[in-house]
């Protein structure tokens, strides 16, 4: 086995060798000039609010972000009002707040419900299991678009319409034919043996998918949790439709007001568009490996 | 104070919920009769929640949806195909239908030719990790975020003595000579400023796809095209592309149907005005600010119908791949 290990570090070694004398034959100037370009061009516009924001008000109006090159002054003022600023009732903080409160549960709903469903679907034989998976997956293509009129009638009709209920439920449920696909995928891989052995050590399916299925399947857990995080903060059209309230609406939801109402007030729309940046910039830089793998898993396998 | 109540919804509706996951594996987990199979009921336990909740939340709401849009604004009398009529019709509308057919060819082709290029570029460059993630970081962004992002990229001031552009294009404009432009303004060009947008935050995708398409050819092949006398852009076009090709197809028709469905952009930079309205936006338009259901519940259907074919292609592809 070492011997084998050890030819196989031989093996990349020569490629990593290789690798790197191509790559110097391969970069050209007109290359790294282009690749600097791009990534100024994909940098440079958050780098520009992000500037803003720090800004006090007089400089926004009279000079580009450009000029804090030349005259740099930097204040807090910016964050401070919008946080508290009374605009349609609620502060930002507390839009804040309702995208904490209704994320969670929109992330951990799904995240169970779909485990759940993607167990059966690997690992439970019953008539017609093929043909019911295949409309769940299927289900991926109905827009959101397309439910969300007869959806809020419903609500309503429930006394549900002003709580959290409508958004969480609805983030749960739309996520699951994606969820269930991807986390089937990873269920897949996990050896038919295992699974039997427990079953056959008299373990039941609920205990074996608690103590088996879920520590194994803890990665793709993550990925999805990502994806569905990422969707639901910033979601802006679901939220408009079921939480659009000022007890309930999210981040996004102030944001958009914020830019419909005070469009050119960049000192307020500078800070609460970073404040709303905030959380999943940390989340998705801290946990980027898990996206990418995701990412790779649900467009690449299949 | 309000922060604790909100807090204390939040912990109720996890609670609801895990009453009902705990019922759920209850009811799975019973032990079975002695040499009887629990299969079929840790089946539909498992399933249920999944399947009642997929035909309540998004089945039963598609299907009426179909049905009322063959009725009229308030829903009350019956129009058969009327609102499709007025969707193919009214010229409002035809611009709402020009200018999806814009994104949904511009945004998939601009974001996977971006990604394709960069992924290359920096393809076991040095800084390679790093290099990506700039690109990719726009994807953690909310729609919104970088609708206004790039709003103020584009920000006017009028073209007076004294007065200081604020909007980095603008500047950028008078550096070379020129006068300042209202990019969101002019029809159709304004179309393709919200473009770059969409493209802007869809190219790390695109990026990240392809890149992990190309680590997977083998370093020989290029290697020996190069032994062979290739030149770098001939080993691209005749070695690299051929077999990225299917992973390209992915991702442009993956673009595609995120271009379909996205109403964020519009919403936020224009919300519709100067001619940029898109299927998506309209959509919101035309059910929540004109309260007309019928064209509303016929533009989400249009959508639905423009989606399905893109999607069944994107899923042949992506099993050919697999």
């Amino acid at each position: 086995m070492s011997a084998a290990a050890a030819r196989l570090s031989t093996v990349a070694d020569a490629l990593n060798l290789r690798a790197r004398r191509s790559r110097r034959r391969l970069s050209s100037p007109w290359a790294s000039l282009t690749a600097i370009l791009i990534a100024a061009l994909w940098t440079l516009p958050t780098f520009g609010l992000l500037a803003t924001s720090f800004r006090p008000q007089g400089d926004i109006q009279s000079s580009g972000w450009w000029a804090v090159f030349t005259e740099p002054r930097f204040t807090l003022d910016n964050y401070r009002e919008v946080l508290q600023a009374q605009n349609s009732g609620s502060s930002l903080f507390d839009a804040f707040l309702n995208s904490v409160a209704i994320t969670v549960p929109s992330v951990l709903a799904p995240l169970s419900l779909a485990a759940l469903a993607a167990y059966v679907f690997a690992w439970i034989e019953f008539r017609g299991r093929d043909l019911l998976f295949v409309i769940v997956f299927a289900l991926q293509i109905v827009p959101v678009q397309v439910t969300l009129v007869p959806l809020l009638q419903l609500y309503v009709k429930l006394d549900l319409a002003g709580t959290f209920w409508p958004i969480w439920i609805s983030h749960a449920i739309f996520s699951l034919p994606l969820g269930v696909f991807l986390l089937h995928n990873f269920m897949k891989d996990i050896p038919r043996d295992l699974l039997e052995a427990a079953r056959v050590d008299g373990a039941t399916h609920v205990q074996v998918f608690l103590r088996v299925v879920l520590p194994l399947l803890a990665p793709a857990l993550a990925a999805y949790a990502i994806f569905q995080f990422l969707w639901v903060w910033n979601d802006l059209l679901v939220a408009l439709t079921f939480a659009n309230t000022s007890e309930t609406n999210p981040i996004t939801v102030a944001l958009a007001n914020l830019a419909g109402n005070y469009g050119t007030s960049w000192y307020l729309l500078s800070a609460a568009a970073f404040v709303s940046m905030l959380v999943p910039l940390v989340v998705f830089l801290a946990l980027q490996r898990y996206f990418v793998r995701g990412l790779l898993a649900g467009s690449v396998k299949g | 104070m309000v922060t604790t109540e909100k807090l204390t919804q939040m912990v109720e509706g996890l609670a609801v919920f895990a009453v009902l996951v705990g019922l759920v594996l209850a009811i799975a987990g019973r032990a079975p009769r002695a040499g009887r199979s629990d299969d079929r009921r840790v089946a539909i336990a498992f399933l249920a929640p999944a399947v009642l909740g997929l035909l309540i939340v998004v089945i039963y709401p598609a299907v009426r949806t179909i049905y009322e849009s063959t009725f009229d604004a308030d829903g009350s009398d019956f129009v058969g195909l009327g609102n499709y009529a007025t969707i193919f019709t009214t010229p409002d509308q035809i611009i709402v239908l020009r200018n999806t057919a814009l994104w949904v060819i511009l945004s998939p082709l601009a974001a996977t030719s971006l990604g394709l290029l960069y992924a290359v570029l920096v393809d076991r460059a040095r800084f390679e990790s790093f290099a990506k993630a700039l690109i990719f970081m726009p994807m953690a962004i909310s729609f919104v975020g970088a609708s206004i992002i790039w709003k103020f990229v584009y920000e006017y001031r009028p073209d007076f003595a004294g007065v200081n552009q604020i909007g980095v294009l603008n500047q950028v404009l008078v550096w070379l000579g020129g006068t300042p432009q209202q990019w969101l303004i002019e029809s159709p060009w304004n179309s393709l400023f919200l473009i770059a947008v969409m493209v802007w935050v869809q190219a790390g995708f695109a990026m990240t796809i392809l890149s992990a398409a190309i680590k997977g050819i083998p370093a020989e092949l290029g290697e020996a095209a190069r032994v062979d006398g290739a030149t770098a852009r001939q080993v691209f076009r005749r070695v690299t592309l051929p077999l990225v090709r299917p992973a390209v197809i992915v991702v442009l028709t993956t673009v595609a149907i995120w271009t379909l469905k996205v109403f964020d952009i519009v919403r936020t930079m224009t919300g519709g005005q100067f001619d940029t309205s898109v299927v998506a936006n309209e959509f919101y338009t035309q059910t929540f600010r004109s309260f007309n259901q019928g064209v509303g519940s016929a533009l989400a259907v249009l959508l639905f119908v423009l989606v399905l074919p893109v999607i069944l292609y994107n899923a042949r592809q992506i099993r050919r791949l697999a």
